[in-house]
């Protein structure tokens, strides 16, 4: 691996990249394997957003419509599956290539060749996955938590699902090694831990996170393998195993995975709110320990998926406190996001548009899961749509809100141009509005005691319904603006970008030319932090 | 520049070696959890887990002042061609004291059946004291074609069942074994089996 460095950084010293399909399928260059995740999550995206909309075009009113009850649960297992490891996961590991290295002053990422490995693993676990709807039986249908008996009862698709979550699984953990060893390695010489920028941070957590559970995952999908072919029963009840236990094993990674989700975004609103605030970021340290917590607490809260499931007192009432716990460094952090831009020079642009809805609709999201923390709440609102409405506030407005911010934020650098910030801040608008339009709604709809994954209702559901339904598709339309901005600026249709790019901001990523070269801090900075601010 | 980077690749490589072990023994701790788990049902009694082999019989004082309502839940597993109940819906025991319930069952198929009964106990708390003597559930049933046998269980509740419970459910599903094959006796935890 260590010659790979060498060789690689000899070859092109003088060059740019190699031409044609090459430069792609043998990228090892952190710049190009970035790109390549972005597009794979944005085409994911749209994927993922159009089985979302055949669920909502069938959820517009009551009755069945368009769509048989079985592909209406693929759609909902596949929207989840798709959106979690094709948009969500890979837009942040594509940032991390990306970014960290420019971000920390390294060469590249530390080990580029299975850089290259953990992106292509990714287009063939999810054509493997895709192709699972055109078999007999159908894609998968039991939701992306796969419980069994349940999941057992999928057809051909089975074990396709199964190996297409190993392959998730096996890419994310070598993108999880490549950064940490990245971030722990290749620093700038005078960067100490505690001087990363917060996305660098916030992506070393994530990246244990991922290490620590995307492997238990495998081993529980393993299981439900072993025991639909090769007759072990960790999860049938009639050969001695029990079928709960995979809801334990499930979420033991199901807890931390969604701070796999929404750690990265922390980090890239922690970037952005001081940069249209022009000012530090507030806290700075507080912030680390807040994120470690988080992480740190992840691990024992899993059970509050599971309060319906039977369980004793006690372990109600241990999960619902470690649960509600979380709020305490998920508070630190909004307090100094907000403490941040106090008495700022604040400006709006997109990017900074985006990470301040993310602050109010992520919170939206975690108050309602601080109401899905209690007990006997959660008794009543399990498996309800205020859930749907609570998980889609985290991470559409949140995880979502925050690659959107961090693309208009970083694209100049990418590309050399700005984005038309006329069309970024209609983009924004239509988004936020559409957004709540979509979700607030499914609030009241569980509230009254709407079910979720469901493709009929009764009819006292139908007026907030078509509202939400109304919502998808205005969402789903405006985030054509957003290919749209894309595209234009990657053909640089916008004026060029300046190396600073926006208006004095902090880290070593402005220091390099816009766009960035394709290779960048061949030589190690001699100083890693600026500080403009003052 | 390559110089100052070479030891850092050195570093790069043991590095990956760590993580990649983590990243085995997590994977490797995933099924750690299986027997944890298990453990941790057995020893807590959640779950609503019965024992799986006979319990001794000690003589204990029978409650006659206290009063518990059994009530009983057959299941049928959708794949398992049975028909399954008990005897009676409900009875009343006293704490400490013997008694024996039959559950009946008939093989709906003109095929030879091997069922297995899977027994749960609720609320959870109850099930480490609800000790069964002997119980139709230790081993599968053999059912010739039609058959229609009458299985009993024997039980004690035992007086340290905590004060505020009146009422234990016991429920019985009823699995075809057909539906798992034969090495998963000997494969995953043969405890489990007679469970
Ligand atoms: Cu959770």
């Amino acid at each position: 691996m260590s010659a790979t460095v060498a060789d690689t950084h000899a070859e092109h010293e003088h060059h740019g990249p190699v031409a044609g399909w090459r430069r792609w399928l043998y990228a090892t260059n952190h710049k190009d394997i970035g790109t390549m995740y972005l597009i794979l999550s944005l085409i994911m995206f749209f994927v993922g957003g159009v089985m979302a909309l055949i669920i909502r075009t069938e959820l517009f009113s009551p009755g069945l419509q368009f769509v048989n009850p079985a592909f209406f649960n693929q759609m909902t297992t596949m929207h989840a599956l798709i959106m979690v490891f094709g948009a969500v996961m890979p837009a942040f590991v594509g940032l991390a290539n990306w970014m960290v290295p420019l971000m920390i002053g390294a060469p590249d990422m530390a080990l580029p060749r299975m850089n290259n490995w953990s992106f292509w693993i990714l287009p063939v676990a999810f054509a493997m996955l895709a192709s699972t709807l055109f078999m007999p039986g159908g894609a998968p249908a039991s939701g992306w938590t796969m419980y069994p008996p349940l999941v057992l009862q999928t057809g051909d698709a089975f074990p396709f699902l199964i190996f297409s979550v190993h392959l998730l699984g096996i890419s994310s953990i070598m993108g999880a090694i490549n950064i940490i060893v990245t971030i722990v390695n290749m620093r700038a010489p005078d960067m100490s831990l505690l001087k990363m920028p917060m996305f660098v941070w916030t992506w070393l957590i994530t990246a244990y996170l991922l290490l620590a559970v995307m492997p238990v995952l495998a081993g529980a999908v393993t299981m439900l393998l072993t025991d639909q072919f090769f007759g072990t029963s960790f999860f049938l009840a009639a050969g001695g195993g029990d079928p709960v236990m995979f809801q334990h094993i499930f979420w033991f990674f199901g807890h931390p995975e969604v701070y796999i989700m929404i750690l990265p975004a922390f980090g890239v609103v922690s970037e952005i709110i001081p940069t249209f605030s022009r000012k530090p970021l507030f806290g700075h340290d507080s912030m680390v320990y807040a994120a470690s917590s988080i992480a740190f607490l992840s691990f024992i809260v899993w059970a509050h998926h599971m309060f319906t499931t039977g369980m004793p007192l006690t372990g109600q009432l241990f999960f619902m406190f470690a649960t509600m716990l979380i709020a305490v460094p998920t508070g630190v952090k909004v307090f100094n996001w907000t403490a941040t831009m106090w008495r700022g020079a604040m400006s709006f642009e997109t990017p900074m548009l985006f990470a301040l809805a993310f602050l109010f609709l992520f919170t939206i999201g975690g108050f309602s899961g601080l109401m899905l923390a209690i007990v006997p709440a959660d008794i009543q609102y399990h498996d309800s749509y205020f859930v749907v409405a609570h998980f889609h506030y985290v991470l559409v407005p949140g995880s979502v809100f925050a690659v959107m911010a961090a693309v208009y934020y970083w694209m100049p650098k990418w590309t050399g141009h700005y984005y038309d910030e006329r069309m970024g801040k209609l983009h924004f608008w239509l988004s936020t509005i559409f957004v709540n339009v979509t979700f607030f709604p499914m609030h009241f709809l569980g509230l009254a005691g709407m079910p979720r994954r469901i493709p009929d209702y009764s009819t006292q559901f139908a007026d907030f319904n078509s509202i939400a339904s109304i919502g998808a598709i205005g969402f789903g339309l405006s985030q054509l603006l957003f290919a749209y901005n894309v595209i234009q600026c990657v053909r640089k249709k916008g004026s060029t970008a300046t190396d600073a790019v926006w208006d004095q901001p902090q880290g070593l990523e402005w220091t390099v030319p816009s766009p960035a070269p394709y290779h960048t801090f061949e030589t190690p900075p001699t100083s890693s932090v600026k500080t403009t601010f003052s | 520049m390559r110089d100052t980077k070479q030891p850092k690749n050195d570093d790069s490589k043991s590095l990956a070696g760590r993580l990649v072990f983590l990243a085995v023994a997590m994977f490797g701790f995933g099924f750690l959890l299986v027997p944890i788990y298990d453990a941790f049902c057995e020893i807590t009694g959640l779950g609503g887990k019965t024992n799986s082999i006979a319990a001794t019989e000690v003589a204990t004082e029978v409650e006659q002042d206290r009063e518990i309502n059994l009530e009983f839940v057959t299941t049928v597993n959708q794949y398992a061609p049975w028909e399954f109940h008990s005897q009676v819906k409900e009875m009343t025991v006293h704490p400490g004291g013997m008694y024996e319930a039959i559950f009946i069952a008939r093989n709906l198929t003109d095929e030879v059946k091997i069922a297995q009964a899977v027994p749960s106990v609720a609320p959870q708390i109850a099930a480490k004291h609800f000790r069964k003597l002997e119980c139709f559930c230790f081993t599968s049933q053999e059912f010739a074609p039609g058959e229609e046998k009458e299985m009993p269980v024997r039980f004690i509740v035992d007086s340290d069942l905590p004060d505020y419970i009146d009422t234990i459910t016991l429920s019985y599903t009823f699995f075809d074994t057909a539906r798992i094959t034969d090495n998963s006796a000997v494969e995953h935890g043969t405890s489990h089996v007679t469970r």
